[in-house]
């Protein structure tokens, strides 16, 4: 059995039966169904609770513009909260659970709230919940988050997985109503490459829900036959369950296409795919939904927009009541007494607030015109009206026709504002509307089918003649038309009870007086102060209503008072199909070394650097802390050999006529004189004279020179040398790339280093101390031929060598290091020992060169040549960055040699008191170094070198650390650069 | 957005790096005695128009073309792309 | 009328007719004391505390459309005072205090929050910076407390701490940092202002100054010429436009910021959070709807809204961060302009004009700062001189080089 309320006909597959659960109420449904149609269906009418007062609420409209029909669909991980029921599609095993309640949903505990409700009116919460001050925290703020709030996340992480694509076409088509497949269909036959998106897993719009006629058939029928024709054709890609999201810049749509949600389980697939649209043209064809009317206690379950109710009986088969009313104020209200009657429904009143002859004869049912609907009856679902005549009309579903909105919200994505047309009581698509955009059919306000099929027609052949291509056939298909003569006609003055707006959040028509009477009079502020059309639905089917009520209070037309902004998606888009793939280990791309798995194998323990992984240090056995690793790279280093992998600097190679003397502007110290076979170290000043990168420039020729940048920086650098070379001096001879994937580069630093080396190095290249001294460097051979550069610079302190191999050879150059060094207890060392041994010699690096340090402070103001010009060197004049009271990198120790010093700890003199006037400066790299066997740092304090040998405090409350340190040179070992020159 | 890159015709901007006002590159001449003032102009002052920007864009996914784009700032039109350094040689600026 | 439970009582018995409006609607007399530009947060705040602080009273706001509908009205609500430097870290810490006592001093409920803030790091390096800032923030008494990743996998156990591409190494907690109803902030602010005799007019956009011989005698506007004897001009996102109408060039771009929020949900996430691996922080409303955003788009704008491209980046940061948050669906998402100067700090201080001043340059900061701001703003008009801690926040610093770089990345406004 799929339903009592099931009816004949409609798009359902009544051969087969689809079993589901709603509040663990086992149901059935069929393929074609929606969980809301299902639920109708089998004559489940309470399905849900409003945000604010808990009431009782059902199943209002058949679309996306549901605000009430809310459920967690699904369970477990794959929970998924708020989810319309109008446009979940039914299948096999479906769970859904109703949302926002406390206790059960037939009876809500917060329901009290809606006792309250006079005490609870617009922007109440602005007016108390203030003493004592510490309650809100703690009382009143968690008890309000835990009523507020709809449906519950599963505090599990997403396990779909969800995909991005683009798509280019000359054509998007919004929409597959009436107005979108004659679009479509002349734009297909006409050659042109389009898409056509529509929301609905079953594209006809209108067409499904009407009993028009379309070309002497069934509207449904032609639609399956355009769809068909259209999915023949090879430049046409058909998207159902395609919601276009948000209209872009330069004619780019972006749109949600839902794969697996219609499916059981998604079976490996993506659940939903974010696609870019590249558009030519694009003919918003979205239609337009169904506005209510607010009259006393309009928010019963029972209670639901017309147009919706012909929808569940002509497409899905089911009567939404046995006794139906109509509350119109405009003829297409008559349709659904005419359709629902024409199935065997019993139509129970047809109520029209206009003073005219009815429309059409209705049997049996109470006619009453010049009427209006005051109050309603039925706790959890609807069960009669009173109309403000005192009348009293029994029936449990009442199809409220308020007219049309159309479905402007892409219109206005890039600012532009819908317009009043006073003729048919809507706001249409005013003219700034984005780039490439025309809108036909509904959307722009024509309300029948024969106009919207003839207007998707004229919309195709109009783009088509601004693409350029021949127009096919010409001719529009043809509907009979039928009336859409409405009445403006929004608020039953007489209302018993409150009349809702908004539904969701519970908006009413007192609200709206209210935010009036206070002076929230524009629609931003009646929206943000009363949250009308904050919900779910954007206040779809609310918004109209509320800002025409409050023209009327205001005596402004509905122009003048316009509407709230429309921003996209169109309809809520989960987060993760926005993130797509980027998410857990493929967040970002990890960029590896060409000797990583060589690293790998020998245990290493890797670091981030940017997106690289760069070896930490490696685990000897016996090793149980960090720092016993760490210390024997060090000390291994010191005493024979060590070997780093540093290809991950940047490098750059620099060619040219002029490349010597760009190079002289790039750096704040001077390269035009280095001598080819040279090696000089570099420091870069960005144009605000803060030093931002250093690193050393190699002269491999006349006018070749290779540059390496710190990691950190290699891509910005980069960029700037780009600009420098094309922006400011686009006359200087130079050429420049990036090489720092082609290489792969090793420190070899120690006394052994040289030793080590000439067992790689190939014997003709004499790299002796006098052949190829400190600041040498030459391209070479190694391991019989293949071609290196080999570097003499040093970060260590030690006699230090830099070589260079192809990518490629990296790892073979890493084993042929390290089994070279094996006579002299080579040791393989990582970026903690690296970082040991530049704070042990003194070196600035990313923790110093943060951006906001001068050369001054970096005590490199000498590297500043004021002969020359070079990025950064006049602003780096400023007074303030040259104050003889400023910082000054020094180096620190701990007075009492056991204590530690901690990077980020603040300086402070013995006796200040530890506030921000007493801040002295900072330590900004820690190091234990197993040299001096002490803790060591580097740090920045006022006037630093005129204060070494003073005593300050190490302050870093944070960590709960407090110790008395020394200021000392920052050199720490070999001062005089003796071992470099070794 | 899409800039319609002179060389390689139109590209989605998420392939280009954005600095700001194409001014950027009239750099003052450092020997200038109000070398300070002009610098201090160049880097910082900005006019920020509501409407025409010309402005710096890097094709750093791409072919490392500085552009110059002239967009507007209400509409996002972009109405002119140049190649910064053609842009540069034409205000004079060479070696 | 005094709020209270006990009016909402009152109110709700006859049927909430007898509620006021919550200000005014004068119209502009020919000359103020004092003219401010802009009915947004700062220029609300600012009103108020001349009102309050200094007794100023003769004033009025002037506001193009609807006050509070600026950026005041589109940001995302948060409030810290987390900042590393000694130019900054004292003037937000102030309004923080200000935050505290803010619902009592106006008497409306702006729902101030201190429901924590947490920044992530995931490096050493930045480890370290986050303990330097952390110390910082101590010294200046705003408290700050180091978390290791075994407290953070307790406070947030739905953080990614299994599959992360960029592990977290623990946060930055700042428990007094948290979020405030922002658009009650404005309407708390004209309220106290209005009731202290401000004029709050709204729907008079200035359209140039009365600027003779270099000294700002008053503004032109769409409801014709108002006098004053001192202006300021507080229309972050617009500055450089309106100062355009005084002839005055500013270190300031506008860019677009764009924020999301998701569907209503049961409570999830405790307090603020910031991702420190890519662009992504976020808080949970009281409504219940996650409130997130990231970067700026990076383009100077104006137009009020952004590109999918930054979206995607910014909720590909909330998966790798928190993939619970997968099938949250994001609701609306919008965007303001804001003003980004050169060193992504901002400015309140006295221009080239003589009595007319100057408070914008707030990048995407402005809203934790509109207490302090507006009270600075005030102290510089009536004493004639800056308030201590916004000593620094001066329009010639970048001539001096006294700048206040938080970030480190130069004289770039989009890097900010």
């Amino acid at each position: 059995m799929s339903g009592a309320f099931r009816l004949d006909g409609g798009a359902i597959e009544r051969d087969r039966t689809l079993a589901f659960r709603f509040d663990g109420q086992r149901l059935t449904g069929h393929p074609g169904d929606t969980l809301a149609s299902a639920l109708l269906a089998n004559g489940v009418r309470l399905v849900a609770r409003s945000f604010k007062y808990h009431r009782p609420r059902g199943v209002f409209s058949a679309g996306s513009e549901e605000p009430n029909a809310l459920v967690e669909l699904r369970s477990g991980a794959n929970r998924e909260p708020n989810t319309r029921a109008t446009v979940a599609e039914l299948f096999d095993g479906l769970e859904a659970t109703s949302q926002n309640y406390l206790g059960s949903l037939r009876h809500d505990l917060l329901a009290v709230n809606d006792l309250l409700a006079p005490f609870l009116s617009a922007g109440f919460y602005y007016k108390t919940f203030m003493w004592p001050r510490s309650f809100w925290e703690r009382v009143y703020e968690p008890a309000i988050r835990a009523s507020a709030g709809l449906g519950r996340l599963s505090g599990e992480a997403d396990p779909d997985s969800y995909d991005k694509g683009f798509l280019h076409c000359d054509l998007l088509i919004v929409g597959a109503g009436p107005a979108g497949l004659a679009a479509a269909l002349e734009a297909g036959r006409s050659g042109a490459r389009i898409i056509l998106a529509d929301e609905d897993f079953l594209m006809g719009g209108r067409l499904n829900a009407e009993s028009h006629e379309v070309s002497g058939r069934p509207g449904a029928a032609w639609a399956a036959d355009a769809v068909r024709e259209l999915a023949s054709m090879d430049k046409v890609r058909l998207m159902p369950r395609t919601t276009v999201i948000g209209a872009y810049d330069h004619g780019v749509y972006g749109a949600l296409e839902r794969r697996t949600d219609h499916l059981a389980a998604a079976r490996g697939k993506p659940r939903q795919i974010l696609w870019r649209l590249y558009t030519k043209r694009a003919i918003l064809c979205a239609g337009a939904t169904e506005r209510p009317i607010a009259f006393g206690g309009n928010d019963r379950p029972g209670i639901m927009l017309a147009g919706a109710v012909r929808t569940y009986a002509n497409r899905f088969a089911v009567g939404t009541g046995r006794r139906i009313g109509v509350f119109t104020n405009n003829d297409d209200g008559w349709r659904t007494a005419g359709d629902l009657s024409a199935k065997g429904v019993p139509i129970a009143a047809v109520i029209d607030v206009r003073d005219v002859d009815p429309a059409t004869a209705v049997a049996d049912a109470r006619i009453r015109m010049n009427s209006r609907v005051a109050g309603t009856w039925g706790r959890h679902g609807l069960r009669g009206i009173t109309l403000a005549t005192g009348e009293r009309i029994e029936l449990d579903c009442l199809a409220v026709a308020g007219g049309w909105n159309p479905n402007v919200h892409l219109t206005c994505h890039h600012g532009g504002k819908p317009v009043w047309r006073d003729a048919i009581a809507s706001f249409v698509p005013g003219d700034r509307l984005p780039g490439g955009m025309s809108v036909a059919g509904a959307a722009a306000g024509g309300f029948t089918t024969a106009g919207a099929l003839a207007d998707g027609h004229r919309a195709a052949v109009a783009a088509l003649g601004e693409l350029g291509l021949a127009v096919a056939t010409g001719e529009p298909p043809v509907a009979s038309d039928e009336a859409t003569e409405a009445a403006p006609f929004w608020h039953v003055r007489e209302s018993r009870g409150r009349a809702w707006l908004d539904l969701q959040n519970d908006v009413t028509v007192k609200d709206v007086e209210q935010a009036h009477r206070e002076g929230f009079r524009s629609v931003e502020l009646l929206k943000r102060y009363t949250t009308l059309g904050m919900a779910t639905d954007q206040g779809r089917t609310a918004n109209v209503l509320a800002l025409a009520i409050m023209a009327g209070l205001t005596g402004r037309t509905i122009q003048e008072t316009g509407t709230t902004a429309f921003r996209a998606p169109y309809t809520p888009v989960p987060i993760a199909a926005f993130a797509g793939r980027s998410r857990g280990k493929d967040f970002r791309p990890t960029r590896l070394t060409p000797s990583h798995d060589w690293a790998e194998g020998r245990g290493a323990v890797f670091v981030d650097a940017g997106m690289w992984l760069r070896a930490q240090w490696f685990p000897q056995t016996g090793e149980t802390h960090w720092r016993q690793s760490v210390d024997r790279e060090v000390t291994g280093t010191r005493g024979s050999v060590g070997i780093c992998d540093v290809t991950t600097l940047g490098k750059i190679d620099i060619q040219g006529r002029d490349a010597a003397e760009f190079l002289n502007r790039i750096y704040a110290n001077g390269f035009a004189k280095l001598a080819v076979g040279k090696v000089r170290y570099g420091l870069m000043l960005r144009e605000d004279g803060i030093a931002y990168d250093d690193g050393t420039t190699a002269r491999l020729g006349e006018h070749h020179f290779v540059m390496t940048t710190t990691t950190a920086n290699a891509v910005l650098v980069f960029r700037n040398m780009e600009f420098a070379r094309q922006c400011l001096w686009p006359g200087l001879d130079v050429h420049l790339i990036s090489v720092t994937e082609q290489w792969a580069q090793y420190a070899v630093a120690g006394p052994n280093s040289r030793r080590l080396l000439a067992k790689v190095v190939d014997p003709e290249h004499d790299i002796s101390n006098e052949a190829f001294p400190f600041m040498a460097c030459a391209e070479v051979s190694v391991c019989g031929g293949t071609p290196a550069r080999l570097f003499r610079i040093s970060f260590s302190g030690e006699l230090a060598y830099e070589i260079a191999v192809a990518a490629r050879y990296g790892e073979a150059l890493m084993e042929a290091l390290m089994a070279a060094g094996e006579e002299f207890d080579a040791v393989a060392y990582g970026t903690e020992a690296l970082g040991v041994m530049r704070i042990e010699k003194g070196h600035a690096a990313g923790n110093e060169l943060n951006g906001q340090t001068t050369a001054r402070m970096l005590g490199l103001q000498r590297m500043v040549s004021k002969r020359k010009d070079c990025i950064g060197n006049v602003l780096s004049e400023r007074p303030e960055m040259n104050r003889d009271d400023g910082m000054e990198l020094v180096g620190f120790k701990p007075l009492s040699s056991g204590d530690e010093l901690t990077a980020g700890a603040h300086l402070l003199a013995l006796n200040a008191p530890a506030d921000t006037a007493s801040d002295e400066g900072w330590i900004s790299s820690v190091a234990y170094s197993p040299t001096l066997e002490t803790s060591i740092g580097l740090g920045f304090v006022r006037q630093g070198h005129t204060r070494i040998g003073e005593t300050l405090r190490a302050w870093d409350a944070l960590q709960r650390s407090d110790v008395r340190v020394e200021i000392v040179s920052p050199h720490f070992h070999d001062p005089d650069g003796k071992l470099l020159r070794a | 957005m899409i800039i319609d890159h002179p060389l390689l015709g139109p590209r989605d901007a998420a392939e280009f790096v954005y600095l700001g006002d194409a001014c950027l590159i009239d750099r003052p001449d450092p020997g200038d005695e109000n070398a300070a003032r002009l610098f201090h102009d160049y880097l910082h002052i900005r006019d920020n128009p509501a409407g025409e920007h010309r402005e710096l864009w890097f094709h750093e996914h791409g072919d490392r073309s500085w552009l110059v784009v002239t967009r507007n700032t209400l509409t996002h039109e972009i109405v002119r792309v140049e190649l910064a350094r053609d842009v540069a040689l034409a205000r004079g600026r060479d070696r | 009328m005094r709020y209270s439970v006990l009016q909402i009582l009152k109110e709700g018995l006859t049927g909430n007719r007898g509620w006021k409006p919550v200000w005014r609607e004068p119209d502009p007399k020919q000359h103020y004391d004092i003219v401010i530009v802009g009915g947004g947060g700062h220029g609300m705040a600012t009103a108020y505390y001349l009102a309050s602080v200094h007794g100023l009273t003769d004033i009025a706001v002037l506001e193009k459309g609807w006050i509070g509908c600026g950026n005041v009205g589109r940001n995302t609500t948060i409030i810290r005072s987390n900042y590393l430097l000694p130019g900054n870290e004292p003037f937000y810490e102030l309004s923080m205090k200000l935050w505290e006592g803010l619902e009592q001093d106006i008497n409306y409920n702006a729902m101030v929050s201190q429901r924590g803030l947490i920044n992530l790091f995931h490096t050493d390096p930045q480890r370290d910076a986050a303990v330097r800032r952390g110390n910082a923030m101590l010294l200046a008494g705003a408290g700050a407390v180091l978390l290791d990743r075994e407290a953070l996998r307790r406070k947030c156990p739905f953080l990614d701490f299994d599959n992360e591409r960029f592990p977290i190494k623990g946060g930055l907690w700042q428990p007094r940092g948290g979020t405030v109803r922002h658009d009650a902030v404005v309407w708390g602010y004209a309220r106290g202002a209005d009731r202290r005799g401000v004029d709050v007019i709204q729907n008079c956009e200035v359209t140039g100054f009365d600027i003779r011989n270099g000294v700002c005698r008053g503004v032109e506007t769409t409801r014709g010429a108002i006098g004053a004897n001192k202006v300021a001009v507080c229309v972050a996102g617009s500055s450089g436009q309106v100062m355009g109408l005084a002839g005055l060039r500013l270190p300031i771009e506008s860019h677009v910021l764009q924020a999301c929020v998701t569907e209503g949900l049961k409570p999830a996430i405790p307090g603020v959070i910031t991702f420190g691996a890519g662009h992504f922080y976020v808080s949970q409303s009281d409504k219940g709807g996650l409130v997130f955003g990231g970067d700026i788009d990076g383009y100077n704008t104006y137009a009020q809204r952004g590109n999918l491209p930054t979206v995607e980046d910014v909720c590909e940061g909330g998966m790798a961060l928190m993939p619970m948050i997968g099938r949250a669906r994001v609701l609306r998402m919008w965007g303001g302009v804001v003003d980004m100067s050169m060193d992504g700090s901002p400015f309140i201080d006295r221009t080239p004009v003589e009595g007319l001043f100057f408070s914008g340059g707030w990048c995407y900061g402005g809203f934790k700062a509109v207490p302090a701001g507006g009270y600075c703003l005030a102290h510089l008009m009536a004493t004639g001189a800056p308030h201590r801690v916004a000593e620094a926040m001066r329009l010639d610093r970048f001539m001096t080089g006294a700048v206040i770089d938080e970030k480190g990345m130069g004289a770039q406004a989009n890097l900010h």
